[in-house]
């Protein structure tokens, strides 16, 4: 599987990640005071940041870039 | 008093910000409308976040978590942060190599190019104006009853503090003076401003309202324990379905905008990384702050309020003030935007189409620009003032509209064999779908079967885009060629 398709694959991961149905009627608190369900999804958006970091390094489309050369009225 | 001085020399801060960026001003349309496509990186991660991040964010999830508990974070937030980053990686990157290389302003251009179909244009534009108006209302509204809610509590305005239709006004006067000087450039310097204004503050009323409670341990503990948990509040059904909201920012007006001014496709990286990490240093706490509202103030207090009553409880006036400045930045970063590109889209769709682009003078062009934007801001003012939904709802309802014409975007980047008559029955069936549901429920969050309108809506369109397309005739060759090119011919 090339780089592209793990990307896709952990994408769907992460998407699934989401739907933390096991904590759904947990009450028990992070730290004292953070409901761990606020807890988990905040934790899960540093995670989704990284997944970006990963993939703008990966696979950037840098066919992509116009120089101004190119430039065409519509 | 010192409160309203504080909002005055904040308000006023951004008019010498708005003035400062208009001498770099280069008296030109494309300056006014596109910034002459050359913001950097930092520029345009502040003003994509400070854009999407509306009244919405704060003061509607503020309210939506007193009103429900800390679901709504999972409801919109995390899922923002993986879709938001998504659709600008797959979307908003395209799309700015388009307009940059054929010159687009609005979508409304692009779509027409790219299907050749005038009658697509005609149809999308008044449903894109009308579903970006109630996104702007919600912005005056939150603005009003923010304001409203901690001079309530000052001894100079009395208990009914300063009007909604007071800050409402002076609120659309600045923003449209710094818009008038320096277009879509000091929008986004503003933006840029105004985010950082409202990501610092907004960490400081978090503290200061921690502070006042007892520290955040006691916080939690007054709260409502049924706000701690999804359990009772918000079905798994519902959760997941929320999914397809975030998908509304691949067709906002604004955003499209805002992605054509980048100066390179790698100005995007940024923006595609940090926007997560900065929706939930916004989000995470306002939603503490609305589940904290419930152990001192009950549970029957109106959710638009919540957020000024929360600030107006701070004793020091000087620390109020600077909250409610805050508050006010990250509405007014999204109204500067959203005002901007209705009048883009007048200027550009509209009078310079029928009046022949070429026909004006640079002049001209800025003087129209400058008067629609200004018209825009009149009518949505004056709607504001007979508006009374709840600024969540509300949102979402707009959220849906544009969530479903999201398959059209997507489909025209990527599948070739989209038609102009697909397209339009994307948009008729979007239409149609949405105003059903509408009508059913005005205004309010309603559920079918268990899930948001929003799928419905987005499943219906995605399949009468693909239906209709495969039954029509596909676009000839030679315009396909623009849009996708050789090398991709395999897809």
């Amino acid at each position: 599987m090339g780089s592209k398709g793990f990307i896709i694959l952990v994408g769907i991961l992460l998407a699934i990640l989401h739907q933390d149905f096991w904590l759904w009627g947990d009450g028990s608190l992070l730290f004292g005071f953070l409901p761990v369900g606020l807890g988990y999804h905040a934790a899960y958006s540093i995670v989704v940041a990284l997944f970006w970091w990963w993939v703008v390094r990966a696979v950037w489309p840098a066919d992509l870039d116009v120089s101004n050369d190119e430039e065409m009225p519509p | 008093m010192i409160v309203v001085v504080i909002i005055v020399v904040y308000l006023a801060m951004l008019l010498v910000l708005g003035w400062l960026s208009s001498r770099r001003f280069r008296n030109t349309s494309d300056d006014f409308f596109l910034a002459s496509r050359s913001i950097g990186p930092f520029l345009l991660v502040m003003s994509l976040f400070g854009t999407t991040m509306t009244a919405f964010a704060l003061v509607g999830s503020t309210g939506k978590a007193y009103s429900q508990g800390i679901g709504v974070y999972g409801l919109m937030a995390s899922w923002s942060g993986l879709i938001h980053s998504a659709v600008f990686f797959l979307v908003g990157i395209k799309l700015w190599s388009l307009g940059k290389r054929y010159g687009y302003v609005t979508q409304t251009q692009y779509f027409r190019d790219r299907f050749g179909s005038e009658l697509l244009g005609r149809l999308l534009f008044p449903i894109l104006v009308a579903l970006v108006v109630p996104y702007l209302l919600i912005g005056l509204m939150a603005a009003g009853v923010t304001v409203e809610k901690v001079t309530g509590r000052t001894e100079a305005f009395g208990p009914d503090g300063i009007p909604g239709w007071v800050t409402a006004g002076v609120v659309c006067l600045v923003v449209y003076s710094y818009v008038f000087f320096g277009g879509l450039r000091a929008a986004a310097w503003a933006n840029a401003f105004q985010t950082i204004v409202f990501l610092v503050v907004g960490l400081l009323a978090f503290y200061l309202i921690a502070d006042s409670l007892g520290g955040v341990e006691a916080a939690t503990a007054q709260a409502e324990p049924d706000r701690l948990v999804r359990e009772g509040s918000i079905s798994k059904l519902h959760f997941t379905s929320y999914l397809f909201i975030p998908l509304s920012v691949g067709m906002f007006p604004h955003l499209f905008q805002h992605w054509l001014t980048a100066r390179s496709a790698r100005t995007f990286k940024a923006p595609v990384v940090l926007h997560p990490v900065l929706i939930m240093l916004v989000w995470v706490p306002c939603i503490l702050i609305g589940v904290w509202a419930t152990g001192v103030l009950g549970t029957s207090k109106p959710p638009n309020a919540i957020l000024g009553i929360m600030v107006g409880r701070l004793k020091d006036p000087y620390i109020t003030g600077l909250v409610t400045a805050g508050i006010l930045a990250a509405i007014m970063s999204s109204l500067d935007s959203q005002f901007l590109c209705l009048g883009t889209m007048f200027s550009e769709d509209v009078v310079f189409r029928m009046k022949g682009k070429d026909q004006l003078t640079e002049k001209q062009k800025l003087l129209r620009a400058r008067l629609f934007v200004g018209v825009v801001i009149l009518c949505t003012y004056l709607l504001s003032l007979i508006t009374t939904k709840s600024i969540f709802d509300l949102g979402i309802w707009c959220f849906s509209g544009f969530a479903g014409l999201f398959p059209l975007v997507l489909a025209a980047l990527y599948w070739k064999r989209t038609t102009a008559a697909g397209a339009i029955a994307c948009i008729c069936t979007t239409a149609v779908v949405w105003l059903v549901f509408f009508v059913q429920s005005p205004g309010k969050e309603t559920l079918v079967l268990g899930m948001m309108p929003v799928v419905f809506i987005v499943l219906a369109s995605t399949v009468s885009l693909i239906v209709v397309s495969l039954g029509t005739k596909p676009v000839e060759s030679q315009r396909l060629r623009r849009f996708f090119p050789i090398e991709d011919d395999s897809r």
